[in-house]
């Protein structure tokens, strides 16, 4: 019963987080470790299509999941290097804290409390989002601030359950929130009409609407109550690492922005520009510097793809989920995601 | 252990112990030979856990994890569904939180007890019954009800309570102005003026007076041997006295709740989480107790109902003064276990969403402040206490009945 395990959290996170802290900790760099290991372990979502889903087989597909096979690719040039690990809200960061996953990729909003008290280090934003409400349409609502003294589902453990009290506090509303450790469980109320609204980071909204048994009778309102910058984590304390998760993702974004894709991957490998040539390590030791190798981007695009390619194909229009680039469109595009320069 | 009782007898005495003192006297002397034993065991665990509690004090201020519990007086900035204290979202703190979760947790601690303490024992009972009917259904439901794992029976009940009831808009209306629905029950809202002090003193009155009667009255029965019924008139008198004086000495003014846009406004709101982990973890619990309960009846033996039915009692006498008084001694250490479970049990609420201490505490406060050590050792020592005190409120009564059946 995965539903009764997960329940135990206390016992589970008490049982993962004491051996572990209380251990003394090893002398060498996460990153041998990981290659000494062959694989790397990563702590994802095990709930939500598009993010992270793992099929009956267990396959892992999704855009967070692409993001962990991106790093296994540039380290073991093979992107089925990764030991998935999926966590709740409430457990992903005693997982990590604890040394059970070596970095999390889980739609993890950055905040300054995560980044210092909680010990770990936000290392690249993959998905810039914000909180907003799905309702059904049948209930007539507009805006989200017409849900004064209606009863709203939420997920326990996330910003979004902190973030809703914080918006009907601010709009002098009357909240009636309950709050479900499971996300199925929070759907499920929601749908069986326990409450009028359910609320999650708008990417999560697309992705749990298609659960639904009539998708095309809830609406999502328009207003987004929030920011949240959905990062990739890693503990503090290890700055080699925390480059590595940091600039795979960078490379991906760079390969997206100097048209570095799957199909013209080998052609591109000949280009005479001088940033494709430092990208794909045709010029210069910049994969070296990192810890890995010269042609780390290549093998991040072949196996993988770039940023563009990655979206496309998980969360784009070609996807159940549909959504659009909005303010995850690239910098020369009209968006914000923005790579420093590999040099 | 009692010091100077070993339960194995220190070894390598020689069996002619009678013979003289072997030559190592000290060595073999068997009570210090657990003192040592005990100081060393204890020596140990203290050093393993110091080693512990270093390591780990090291480790999260290496990795620059914040420790202390400074963040129980922070804000804690969340909404809780049922708070049975004053709550607020923009001022309360964490440690209010803790409080309004470790009641919510009492509460349906303390109503699943008595509730599976009644179910249960009218089933353990009736399992012994000589009415056939009455006893294959009991055995039929410790039966099924045992063997399905509560988890199951908590979503059943949930999503039973859940989809049987009608949606707010097409809520039930009750005599008396209640509201039933998915939501919940909601009552009306009472806020009281007068003296309502003085209903909770004619009680405490009532009840005293019940007391004095029902030790008259057995003083009574063992002088003459007659016996005078006293528990109906004492039960009557215990409701009734508060009743008539609530009648009198308070003014209600009722505020009914109403159809409002999203819910049912102005009411005081019973929530259908609770009321599905509570008709679960008792019917649940209440298999196990009736267990309890059949296995203590059976350890009556037979020739002492035979005696006292020979002696003249009814088949109530039979129960309340041969069976039960002896039975208690077998039912009431396994019972205490199965309050104990009950009270650990009711933490499977965070699948369904009824804001228990775990949900609140060990869940969203745990993940705003992300001090999971702290807040675990917190809800360990919770249900330690609560446990302990089960257990010492449960030995207090088995001494008690103990002295009374001897
Ligand atoms: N971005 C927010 C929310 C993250 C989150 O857990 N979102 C929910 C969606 S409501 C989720 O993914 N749940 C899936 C699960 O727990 O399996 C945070 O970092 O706290």
């Amino acid at each position: 019963m995965k539903r009764s395990l997960n329940t135990m959290t206390i016992a589970a996170t008490f049982a993962l987080a004491m051996p572990a802290l209380a251990a003394p900790t090893m002398a060498a760099g996460l990153l041998d470790q990981v290659k000494a290991r062959g694989s790397v372990s990563c702590g994802s979502n095990g709930q939500l299509p598009g993010f992270g889903l793992p099929d009956a087989q267990g396959n892992w597909t999704g855009f967070d999941v692409d993001y962990c096979r991106a790093i296994a690719a540039a380290i073991f040039n093979d992107p089925t290097k990764v030991k998935f690990v999926a966590l709740t809200a409430k457990d992903r960061f005693t997982a990590l804290q604890s040394g059970d996953v070596d970095v999390l990729i889980r739609n993890t909003t950055w905040s300054s409390s995560r980044d210092s008290q909680l010990g770990l280090n936000a290392a690249g934003t993959n998905y810039y989002d914000g909180q907003g409400f799905i309702v059904r349409q049948s209930i007539k609502v507009n805006s989200a601030l017409e849900l004064n003294d209606a009863s709203i589902c939420v997920q326990q453990g996330t910003t979004t359950e902190l973030n809703l009290a914080d918006y009907f506090r601010a709009n002098k509303m009357k909240l009636k929130s309950v709050a479900f450790a499971q996300l199925d469980e929070a759907l499920k109320a929601y749908d069986s009409g326990r409450c009028d609204a359910f609320t999650a980071d708008a990417s999560a909204l697309y992705s749990v609407r298609i659960k639904f048994s009539k998708p095309e009778e809830h609406v999502v309102l328009p207003e987004i109550i929030s920011k949240e910058p959905l990062s990739s984590f890693v503990r503090h304390g290890d700055d080699q690492w925390f480059d590595v998760v940091k600039w795979v993702l960078f490379g991906m974004l760079n390969a997206e922005e100097y048209n570095v894709n799957k199909a013209n991957l080998d052609e591109q490998m000949k280009s005479e520009n001088p940033d494709i040539k430092r990208l794909l390590g045709t010029e210069g030791s910049y994969g070296e510097q990192l810890g890995l190798t010269k042609d780390w981007v290549y093998r991040i695009v072949k196996h993988v793809g770039n940023y563009g390619e990655v979206f496309e194909r998980n969360l784009g229009p070609s996807s159940p989920l549909k959504v659009t680039r909005g303010l995850n469109a690239l910098w020369t595009k009209g968006g914000i995601q923005i790579a420093p320069p590999v040099r | 252990m009692a010091p100077g009782q070993p339960a194995v007898p220190a070894q390598g005495t020689p069996q002619g112990k009678h013979l003289g003192p072997p030559k190592n006297a000290l060595f073999y002397d068997p009570r210090l030979r657990s003192v040592v034993v005990q100081v060393l065991l204890c020596a140990v665990i203290l050093f393993f856990g110091w080693v512990i509690f270093d390591n780990v004090t090291d480790n999260l201020a290496r990795n620059k994890i914040t420790s202390g519990f400074g963040f129980l007086s922070a804000v804690a900035g969340f909404d809780i569904s049922q708070t049975l204290i004053d709550y607020s979202i923009s001022t309360s703190t964490n440690f209010r939180a803790f409080w309004v979760g470790l009641l919510n947790t009492l509460l349906i601690a303390a109503l699943g007890i008595v509730l599976a303490t009644v179910i249960g024992f009218v089933i353990g009972i009736g399992q012994l019954s000589n009415n056939w009917l009455i006893a294959k259904l009991s055995k039929g439901y410790v039966g099924i009800v045992r063997n399905i794992p509560l988890l199951l029976h908590l979503l059943f009940w949930y999503n039973a309570v859940l989809k049987a009831l009608p949606d707010f808009r097409n809520s039930l209306l009750l005599p008396g102005g209640a509201y039933l629905n998915s939501r919940g029950l909601i009552l009306p809202r009472a806020t009281l003026s007068g003296h309502p002090e003085l209903v909770l003193v004619a009680l405490a009155v009532a009840i005293a007076i019940a007391i004095v009667l029902y030790t008259k009255a057995k003083r009574q029965r063992e002088r003459s041997g007659k016996s005078i019924p006293v528990v109906l008139p004492s039960l009557f008198l215990i409701v009734a006295l508060p009743l008539v004086t609530a009648l009198v000495a308070v003014h209600a003014t009722w505020t009914y709740p109403e159809i409002g846009r999203f819910n049912i406004r102005g009411g005081a709101e019973i929530l259908p989480e609770f009321v599905a982990l509570l008709i679960a973890i008792s019917i649940y619990t209440a298999a196990f107790i009736a267990e309890v309960v059949r296995a203590g009846m059976l350890s009556v033996s037979k020739g002492q109902t035979e005696a006292a039915a020979a002696a003249g009692l009814r088949r109530g006498q039979i129960l309340k003064l041969v069976v039960i008084p002896q039975a208690s001694r077998v039912i009431i250490p396994p019972l205490t276990n199965q309050y104990l479970n009950l009270t650990k049990n009711s933490t499977l609420a965070v699948a369904i969403g009824y804001p228990d201490f775990v949900q609140i505490f060990t869940g969203t406060v745990l993940t705003s402040t992300g001090q999971a050590i702290e807040v675990v050792a917190l809800t360990l020592a919770v249900y330690l206490v609560i446990s302990l005190i089960t257990s010492l409120a449960m030995n207090i009564y088995q001494a008690r009945t103990r002295l009374v059946a001897r």
